[in-house]
């Protein structure tokens, strides 16, 4: 059977991909960047749009990242505006899991589901740095290896808080002076190992009755977590043999939670770029990703791995011969570069040698390949391709570009894949899970729970 | 100069019978229809601002617990999200949502209200408020039980430090984030294509901020705001509030019973600016009323409200009863007292909102004392006050 693609639009973020010093680069901060984004993303009827979240800006060598995009909107509030300028894509937020509390962040979501009509969804990420921490109250006070308990318990509670409102719990029966249906607001009480709490939630259930749940770890406790109680996987397996390799491991999984392979929908983020010929595609996907390795970005990739200063070093002479520092870090805030550092600094050396390439040469080819680059009619083949193979579900597509980045995408690639029929050509329900094909969650009526 | 008007909006109304009553929408205050319309309503009318309620439990009649009650509104949605979510919908109004200075973090509330003004191009406002109820602490399951409210005349002494504390904290919170919302320069994007920097990180601050209850290190992750310093309001019926307002707030509702008591409690309110020594400009001074507006027999509405809800309506605020033009004779009468401007609260909505934008305003306009137009996009420069330059700029 053909399966349907889902998609998604990523808003570009505070890292390289993002290039900002494009002449037809916009505000990254302004609404109307959001606003263009979001409303290019609805017009190309795609699933949701997506923003990340950093509760601290990235440092390097003890000082703010200055080379990338700096700065963002609280993602919640952008979007509950987002809300008023669309009327059927999904509105997915960040949110951490370990610098918040579940009864908060549990009324934030059913609120935006509540302002949306049903498009609500939470990407669940968990940190444990002391370095964000020194933002909050309780500083950096999680272990790394308690994260993903937190972060199962979180949601967990706050499903628990959700479903303390039946579907029907607000009467609002003015001739009766029945407000609340007996019955419908069931006290509720959590007691595990990171909350402990208890007492009355006040947001009745939303429409979804759950928002969308996304997760994007890929450790294998990740993938677990994933595969117990998220309905989205945001993957970073855009290659076509371990997309394939990633879909089968996590799929395979769903089974011991009692759960069928289609209620997950895995989505590699991808990068693109068109162009009317072969040629000129690949021709432009090169300029972008000089555009992305600028020299002092090639530099500062080389310092975060190699863990020392490296700012004598020339970026377009050879690597570095000094040996890495692998006791120091230089990067914070910046996931990418946490693990296995020596044995990335012996495949760069072994990857500069083979191909004879400068430090920039080398960040280039390591740092910023785009997924799909050929004309629109290649990459609606490739991305068909990709889905009807089991690489993925769909994509959550990231734009190089503020505000413009999608426009081409949902004008020549979109109606490609609309005509192959192996994409919607109009939304067929009002919320997100409808656009996911996901089961609503079980209403919760009054007479069932009481 | 023209008197600043507000509306307080929560729920179906001020009164707790609102739902029930006639023209009222019941079933659609979990919409976003419902907000949009009370909002739109405000601006045709030209009010200042609209503030929206919020707090991190459910409501209840009683201080310390739930009350089981069925026949009340229950359950609101977040302030800053409703805020937000009608910000795109509106052009002048400003929009002024409430946080827990207890509960919830201040790095947040700080790229919340920022964003909000973002997105609204400078008509963001926030509301800091503590949050003394004792069962809303086992929400959070954060801190040691809170001691039982105690709001009598010769309070517990318990209960007295415990709401000095929070106040104390709540000063913190907002310092925090006021130093959250300067920690951007103005100018620090400077996208220089030939060094490769986005921003200069000489105009990023840390505020390294280390108080008794907190410590936070920043900057913001938020870009400066259009307003630089969105308008800060809070609620105040005491000499600690008071104090708290004069330290923190640009704006402090206070609630006169009548014009003496109003010109007692301006005395007071700069008694406290003195006393902290305050070197911002003075705070606006509004008195909170709530209102039964009616062209006959207000009184006659509350009353029925009040049967339906089985108890006589009570408020910390003065609650009007009467005529738009009666509303406006009071209000101009108890401006003499040194107010600047007043948040009304309506009896119930939309009934008591549009006889404030319909009725009352052009009352006041005929006076020669409200605006005919609005002049400022921005909240700020609406209420005179200036874009104060970031703190941390040399």
């Amino acid at each position: 059977m053909t399966k349907q693609i889902h998609l998604a639009a990523h808003f570009p973020g505070v890292n390289n991909t993002t290039v900002w010093s494009d002449p037809a680069s916009g505000s990254q901060i302004d609404f109307d960047s959001f606003r263009h984004l979001a409303q290019t993303a609805e017009r190309g009827k795609f699933d949701f749009f997506f923003l990340a979240e950093g509760l601290r800006l990235r440092e390097a060598k003890g000082r703010i990242h200055d080379l990338d995009v700096v700065g963002r909107p609280e993602s919640l509030t952008v979007l509950s505006a987002l809300a008023a300028v669309t009327t059927h894509l999904g509105l997915a937020a960040t949110v951490n899991s370990t610098f918040n509390e579940p009864y908060e962040v549990a009324r934030r979501l059913a609120t935006l589901d509540h302002l949306s009509g049903g498009r609500a969804a939470w990407n669940v990420v968990t940190s444990f740095d002391a370095f964000t921490g020194e933002n909050f109250r309780r500083g950096g006070f999680l272990a790394e290896a308690d994260r993903y308990t937190r972060a199962k318990e979180f949601l967990q509670t706050a499903r628990e808080l959700w479903d303390s409102w039946a579907t029907d719990a607000v009467a609002a029966d003015a001739r009766s002076g029945r407000f609340l249906r007996p019955g419908g607001v069931t006290p509720f009480r959590h007691q595990g190992r990171h909350f402990d709490i208890s007492g009355l939630f006040n947001v009745p259930r939303g429409p979804q009755g759950h928002p969308v749940i996304i997760q994007a770890g890929d450790s294998d406790e990740g993938r677990e977590f994933a595969a117990s109680s998220a309905d989205v996987i945001f993957s970073r397996h855009s290659r076509l043999e371990e997309g394939r390799a990633f879909y089968r491991d996590v799929k395979r999984r769903l089974a011991a939670y009692g759960r069928r392979p289609e209620d997950l929908k895995i989505l590699p983020a991808v990068t693109y770029v068109l162009g009317d010929t072969e040629a000129e595609a690949a021709e432009r996907a090169v300029e972008i990703r000089r555009a992305q390795v600028g020299p002092q970005t090639a530099l500062y990739f080389l310092e975060a791995v190699w863990g020392r200063d490296l700012s004598g070093y020339d970026p377009d002479g050879p690597l570095p011969d000094v040996e890495p520092n692998l006791d120091e870090g230089v990067s914070k805030g910046h996931a990418a570069f946490r693990r296995d550092r020596g044995e990335l600094v012996a495949k760069w050396r072994a990857l500069a040698e083979e191909k004879n390439l400068s430090i920039r040469e080398l960040a280039i080819e390591v740092a910023a390949p785009q997924t799909f680059i050929g004309t629109p009619r290649t990459v609606a083949d490739e991305i068909d391709h990709f889905v009807q193979t089991d690489a993925a579900d769909g994509f959550i597509v990231v734009p190089h570009l503020t505000p413009g980045g999608l426009d081409d995408l949902v004008d020549k690639v979109v109606p490609l894949l609309q005509e192959k029929g192996v994409f919607r050509a109009d939304y067929t329900g009002p919320t997100l899970r409808d656009h996911l094909g996901l089961a609503p969650r079980t209403p919760n009526r009054i007479e069932e729970t009481s | 100069m023209t008197l600043h008007l507000a509306v307080a909006l929560d729920g179906a109304g001020w009164h707790p019978a609102a739902w029930r009553a006639e023209g009222a929408r019941p079933d659609r205050l979990f919409t976003p229809g419902y907000w949009a319309e009370l909002v739109a309503e405000a601006e045709r009318g030209l009010l200042d601002f609209v503030t929206f309620e919020d707090a991190l439990g459910l409501q209840s009649s009683r201080l310390d617990e739930p009350d089981g009650r069925l026949d009340q509104v229950r359950g609101r949605l977040d302030a800053v999200l409703i805020a937000s979510r009608v910000a795109p919908l509106s052009s002048r109004i400003g929009l002024v949502p409430t946080t827990s200075t207890t509960h919830t973090e201040p790095f947040h509330v700080a790229i919340g209200i920022a964003s909000l003004d973002h997105i609204s191009r400078g008509r963001a406002g926030w509301r800091p408020q503590i949050s003394g109820r004792p069962d809303h602490v086992a929400h959070f399951g954060r801190r040691p039980p809170f001691p039982p409210q105690d709001y009598s005349p010769d309070r517990d002494p318990v209960f007295a430090g415990h709401v000095r504390t929070l106040f104390a904290e709540a000063t913190d919170a907002v310092e925090v984030v006021r130093r959250l919302w300067d920690s951007w320069e103005d100018d620090a994007e400077i996208r220089d294509v030939a060094t490769g920097r986005f921003v200069d990180r000489d105009k990023l601050h840390y505020i390294d901020f280390r108080g008794e209850f907190f410590s936070v290190k920043g900057p913001s992750i938020t870009p400066r705001s259009p307003q630089g310093q969105p308008l800060v309001t809070s609620l105040a019926h005491d000499r600690l509030p008071y104090e708290f307002a004069a330290r923190s707030s640009d704006v402090v509702y206070v609630t006169p019973r009548d014009r003496e008591d109003a010109a007692a409690i301006v005395g007071s309110v700069r008694a406290a600016e003195a006393a902290v020594g305050r070197t911002e400009p003075p705070l606006r001074i509004f008195a909170d009323l709530v209102v039964f507006l009616d062209a006959h027999d207000a009184a006659g509405r509350r009353a029925r409200l009040d049967d339906l809800d089985g108890a006589a309506f009570e408020s910390d605020a003065h609650v009007f009863t009467g005529t738009p033009e009666e509303l406006a004779r009071l209000l101009l009468e108890w401006r003499e007292a040194g107010l600047e401007g007043f948040r009304l609260r309506p009896g119930v909505l939309p009934h008591d909102l549009t006889a404030i934008t319909r009725g009352l305003v052009p009352a006041l306009q005929n006076a020669g004392a409200f605006r005919s137009a609005y002049d400022t996009v921005d909240l700020r420069g609406r209420l005179g006050l200036a874009r104060p330059a970031s703190r941390y700029a040399a």
